[in-house]
């Protein structure tokens, strides 16, 4: 278990690195928390010849107001950053309650939120929680900057809108608009572990306390995840979300816009057991946010 | 008054040590020079070796020798048999066990076929990856049943079939019993594998110095003395040139017992031929194929009981998988056989097993060894048989109890020591009654459980009995020396992993010298500092060491107060001997010390009478006649989301009798890690293999899930002493009384959690998504 020969460049600054990025393409690869690249690595499932570390770059590594409420978070924050920052929890309270479920303290240290973006496991929640909350990800390479809408930016199996020769520096997450509500539910063996299913669920209710909009993401379903649930949205947006409502939602996610597999700790069947018990939990709790209009 | 040791709960004295990260491990060893090792492994199951090519691996940078099993001549040698068949009478067995590096055949993933040596272990796996073998796959035999079948792959061809061994033991007549009976329970039952995960995987560091022509080898084994006569045996050299060290070990559980592992052998065989240190520290991944594991068993059991719940006669046949080779005989499914019978007495036994080849990992005794899966087949079917006779299973068990008075009990089967399966003492009912006690069973019953399910909870409480073979022979050794400076070491020859015998060791012989525990020393598993002994395992340490130092430590009380009576002038039975003196009782002015004892006991001139020997110092032996019967209860309440079938364990209790106590926050350490193991066994730990290509499917702890201190609830830990009539301390074991009746206890409760649907659990590792498989099955079912 130690990893293949790689060539090792430490850049301080991000011009650095998209010059080593732009000189060794796919042959390089971003370092950063290293939580999901180390393992890759030392189990000999990638090669990469040139590792571009990004852990000397200062200017990856903040949590900055943004404009309209939003905050803006550099790829290299690290999870337990993002945890204990208070615009965040202010701000994005959604993020702040998700990143508690990701792995432990120590991994936490060292993950970055960037790097499980740009990892886009399908068992992460941050992908997720990015998306139901649209957020956006700035992505630069030596000659161009663009912004990349989550909706967008997520591919499917470890894949990204990504060229190899870009980095990802920063993403952008609005606030939610008033008289929201949100939840994050997961089940995981131990905690700590990856879920064996998870979903976030955001919505919005008018003055008629009808459901304006709504988004439920599904995260290890066993498929191509972050799964954004249109279907089950659509069932909900426009209604009372009765107890009724939300059942049919839930319903419509776990049989319609899922399509899990199974693999050695769940079956596809107890995935879309879960898909249903949690989409429920999440959508009940997100209502009661909205109309208590607690934030925790 | 002189203080007392034995009994108190002394705070480990190995714990600084360890705790600052100042203990020594094999790979803490750092040797100038030093060479090391990555292995080509097998990439398949089953499958013919059609070539091997390490040209490219052999022209990488650093690497300085490749190894395939014909390079490796005469010393290429099928790994020694360990322990032997029973004699008892109806036995087949078909002995097979490894060469060090495979020649024709893989027999499974992971089985050695070159070993690489190179300047460091980066280059050696760089090398190893680039080794090409030629295979020509064959079918795996994986499933217990289907490795019966006429068709079936064979894993050793020369067998003629998949059994590796076929045992029928029987008491009485059960068929006699059968048809007594009012009551016959019977069902299929399966126990799946895990693997033991310590810590510390394994390792091995051979130094052979050419000049004064010794080998040292470090190796996390459980019992270095056998490794040490086997190595010299086999490399062609004297034990006086062999010294083979275990220092600190990080949890050994039964695989690091002896196993003459290929590793093992061939690291010091390199370090000889090479004259250069070499060293292997087995890395997670090798761990999860190249160290033995244990418990699959598929069992068809029965019991024969009266209408009012007496037992009448148990009939058990069941299928051991022993992996692809059986080089520790047949210890695992003997245990078993033998352990089934619990604290019960069963007039009347029939049962009969097969022992099957799989193209699996290597199947040898892990904590527990075997006898997690002959609880869980009593206790379950006792539950059953409640349940069907609408009794309380509680009171059926009592009921069936060995009457205190009824010892020694002799349950006329072969146990694993090759002698009549005897219990030497017990007391049961107390220890029923102490754990329903300190569960709250009557209250949890009566009042808050009716009060959780009102709340929607569902919650269930468990409580089943086990006894645990222990301490048996042959025998260890030990030496007891007071050194000039007062202080006391003792050596033995048994290895340690974690169990505190630095603590408890000194324990027994600050009783007997009245030194206090800190200043006593123990050395144990450095085969140069003692020279005769067979290994920790079997929960014998403080049973069969224990006793080996109690006797030498006697020895030497006896010596001081000679020489203290001669100096003090007084009478041999007026001296005793606290706090590092021995003093005249009565008169403590009249006092000399042990230092002065121990130096006046080695004269560096003049005379002394003839047959004196020098030094406070005594060596001693001890074999028991037969093992010490250990036996508990573990009781528990849970409560299983009904949802998400997720299960959190609220309380879990053992009441445990291993006879005298040492020390009894040592023995709750032993309780406390045993339950942890016990439920990753039943919840969290299964090794799942893909039945069509033979892989391992989980082997990292991404997916072989242990339990974590989040997963682990705080284990309250009573204690009961019958003592032991085997050993002069009335010791019994206390190292597997944890792991052992974890898997049924877990499975009475959550049945009882989940009462409203009328499942049985039948099975065990179980996991939520089995959880919800076997419900979903139970509720369409009906
Ligand atoms: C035991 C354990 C449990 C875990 N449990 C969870 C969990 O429950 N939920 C969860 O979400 N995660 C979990 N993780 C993963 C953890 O969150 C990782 O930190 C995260 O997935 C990757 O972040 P990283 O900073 O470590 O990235 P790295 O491992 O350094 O990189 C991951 C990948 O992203 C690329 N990359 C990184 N940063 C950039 C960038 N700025 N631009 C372009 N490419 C980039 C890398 O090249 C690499 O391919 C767990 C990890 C471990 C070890």
């Amino acid at each position: 278990m130690k990893p293949p020969p790689f060539e090792y460049f430490a850049p301080t600054t991000i011009e650095e690195a998209l010059d080593l990025l732009d000189e060794h393409g796919w042959d390089a690869k971003p370092l950063a928390g290293g939580q999901s690249l180390i393992p890759t690595l030392n189990f000999r499932l990638a090669q990469p010849a040139v590792l571009v570390d990004l852990n000397n770059i200062s200017d990856l590594f903040y949590v900055r107001p943004g404009i309209n409420g939003s905050v803006r978070i550099g790829a290299m924050a690290r999870h337990s950053q993002v945890e204990r920052d208070a615009l965040i929890a202010e701000r994005v309270p959604l993020v702040h309650e998700a990143i508690p479920l990701i792995a432990h303290a120590q991994i936490r240290n060292r993950g970055t939120f960037g790097g499980s973006l740009a990892h886009n496991d399908p068992a992460a929640e941050l992908p997720a929680v990015t998306l139901a909350l649209d957020g956006r990800l700035r992505v630069r390479s030596l000659s161009r900057e663009r912004w990349v809408p989550a909706g967008e930016f997520f591919l499917g199996l470890f894949a990204t809108a990504l060229e190899p020769d870009e980095l990802l520096v920063e993403v952008e997450v609005p606030a939610l608009p008033p008289r929201s509500g949100w939840a994050i539910r997961e089940m995981a063996r131990r905690p700590g572990d990856f879920a064996l299913l998870g979903v976030t669920a955001v919505i919005t209710l008018d003055d008629e306390n009808e459901c304006q909009a709504a988004r439920l993401v599904f995260f290890s379903t066993g498929g191509e995840d972050p799964t954004d649930a249109r279907q089950a949205a659509e069932v909900l947006i426009g209604e009372a979300p009765t107890p009724d409502v939300i059942r049919a939602t839930a319903e419509t996610a776990a049989s319609e816009d899922i399509d899990p597999t199974g693999d050695i700790h769940a079956s596809a069947e107890y995935r879309r057991h879960l898909a249903k018990v949690l989409a429920c939990q999440a959508l009940e709790q997100a209502l009661e946010r909205v109309t208590t209009g607690a934030l925790y | 008054m002189t203080t007392r040791y034995l009994g108190k709960p002394i705070k480990r004295n190995e714990d600084p040590q360890l705790l600052t990260g100042q203990a020594q491990f094999v790979d803490d060893v750092d040797l100038p020079e030093m060479l090391h090792v990555a292995f080509k492994r097998s990439d398949y199951a089953h499958a013919r070796i059609v070539s091997v090519d390490v040209e490219a691996a052999k022209a990488m940078p650093g690497v300085i020798a490749v190894y395939v099993a014909e390079d490796l001549g005469d010393y290429w040698q099928p790994s020694p048999l360990l322990v032997p068949p029973p004699p008892a009478q109806h036995v087949v067995f078909n002995e097979r066990t490894a060469g060090q590096l495979a020649k024709d055949k893989v027999r499974l993933v992971g089985e050695p076929i070159a070993m690489v040596i190179a300047r460091s272990r980066y280059l050696a796996e760089d090398a190893a990856e680039t080794i090409f073998v030629q295979y020509e796959p064959l079918d795996p035999v994986m499933d217990l049943e289907a490795a019966l079948a006429e068709d079936s792959a064979l894993v050793h061809e020369g067998v003629g079939s998949n059994v590796a061994a076929h045992v029928i033991q029987e008491k009485g007549s059960y068929e006699t019993a059968r048809a007594e009976a009012d009551v016959v329970v019977s069902r299929r039952m399966l126990y799946d594998r895990g693997a033991s995960a310590p810590m510390e995987t394994r390792g091995v560091v051979a130094h052979y110095d050419a000049l004064s022509q010794e080998l040292v080898v470090w190796d996390s084994t459980q019992a270095p003395i056998p490794i040490r006569n086997g190595l010299a045996s086999m490399l062609g050299l004297s034990e006086r040139q062999v010294r083979v060290i275990a220092p600190f070990v990080g949890g050994g559980f039964g695989p690091k017992i002896m196993m003459f592992y290929p590793e093992e052998t061939l690291i010091p065989w390199a370090a000889i031929r090479l004259e250069r240190p070499v060293k292997w520290i087995e890395d997670r991944r090798e761990h999860f194929y190249a160290t033995t594991q244990e418990r699959s068993q598929l069992h068809d059991s029965e019991i024969a009981l009266t209408r009012d719940g007496k037992i009448l006669g148990m009939k058990d046949v069941f299928l051991h998988d022993t992996g692809a080779y059986i080089p520790y005989g047949l210890t695992v499914p003997l245990n078993t056989q033998c352990t089934l019978l619990g604290p019960y007495v069963v007039p009347h036994y029939y049962s009969e097993f097969r022992a099957i080849f799989t193209n699996k990992t290597i199947v040898t005794p892990y904590r527990g060894a075997g006898r997690q899966q002959g609880v869980f087949v009593m206790e379950r079917l006792l539950d059953l048989a409640a349940k069907e006779m609408e009794m309380d299973p509680l009171e059926l068990r009592r009921q069936n109890f060995i009457p205190p008075d009824q010892f020694p009990w002799n349950n006329e089967i072969i146990y694993q020591d090759f002698s009549e399966l005897t219990y030497d003492s017990g007391d049961y009912e107390p220890i029923l009654d102490k754990a329903m006690d300190m569960i709250g069973w009557e209250d949890f019953r009566e009042n808050e459980q009716p009060r959780l399910r009102a709340e929607g909870k569902h919650v269930g409480i468990g409580l089943v009995m086990y006894v645990e073979g222990t301490g048996i022979g042959p025998y260890e050794g030990a030496r007891v020396h007071v050194e000039s400076s007062g202080k006391v070491t003792v050596v033995t020859g048994v290895g340690t992993q974690g169990q505190g015998h630095y603590t408890s060791f000194a324990q027994v012989v600050a009783e007997a010298l009245g030194v206090p525990p800190e200043d006593i020393a123990v050395t144990t598993g450095d085969t140069g500092q003692f020279d005769w002994g067979t290994g920790t395992f079997a929960s014998r340490g403080a049973v069969v060491a224990g006793s080996a130092i109690h006797a030498a430590a006697e020895m030497v009380r006896e010596k001081a107060i000679q020489h203290a009576a001669e100096h003090l002038e007084a009478r041999e039975e007026d001296i005793e001997l606290a706090d590092g003196f021995a003093q005249v009782r009565g008169s403590p002015d009249a006092r000399v010390s042990l230092a002065e004892l121990a130096a006046n006991a080695n004269p560096l001139r003049g005379a002394v009478r003839p047959g004196t020997e020098p030094g406070l110092e005594a060596t001693a032996y001890f074999g028991p006649e037969m093992g010490a019967t250990a036996n508990g209860a573990h009781a528990i309440i849970l409560e299983v989301d009904p949802e998400t079938f997720d299960v959190k364990v609220h309380r879990y209790v053992v009441v445990h009798d291993c006879g005298t106590l040492i020390n009894p926050l040592i023995v709750a350490g032993q309780v406390h890690g045993g339950v942890a193991q016990g439920l990753g066994n039943a919840f969290y730990e299964q090794l799942v293999y893909d039945d069509a290509s033979g892989q391992l499917l989980n082997a990292s702890f991404m997916d072989y899930l242990l339990p974590t201190s989040e997963t682990v609830p705080r284990v309250e830990v009573g204690h009961e002493e019958t003592p032991s009539p085997l050993n002069p301390l009335g010791v019994k074991g206390a190292g597997e009384a944890g792991a052992i009746p974890v898997g049924p206890a877990f499975a009475q409760a959550i049945e009882d959690a989940l009462a409203d649907t009328d499942i049985e659990i039948l099975e065990i590792p179980l996991s939520p998504n089995r959880l919800f498989e076997i419900v979903r099955r139970a509720t369409t079912e009906t």
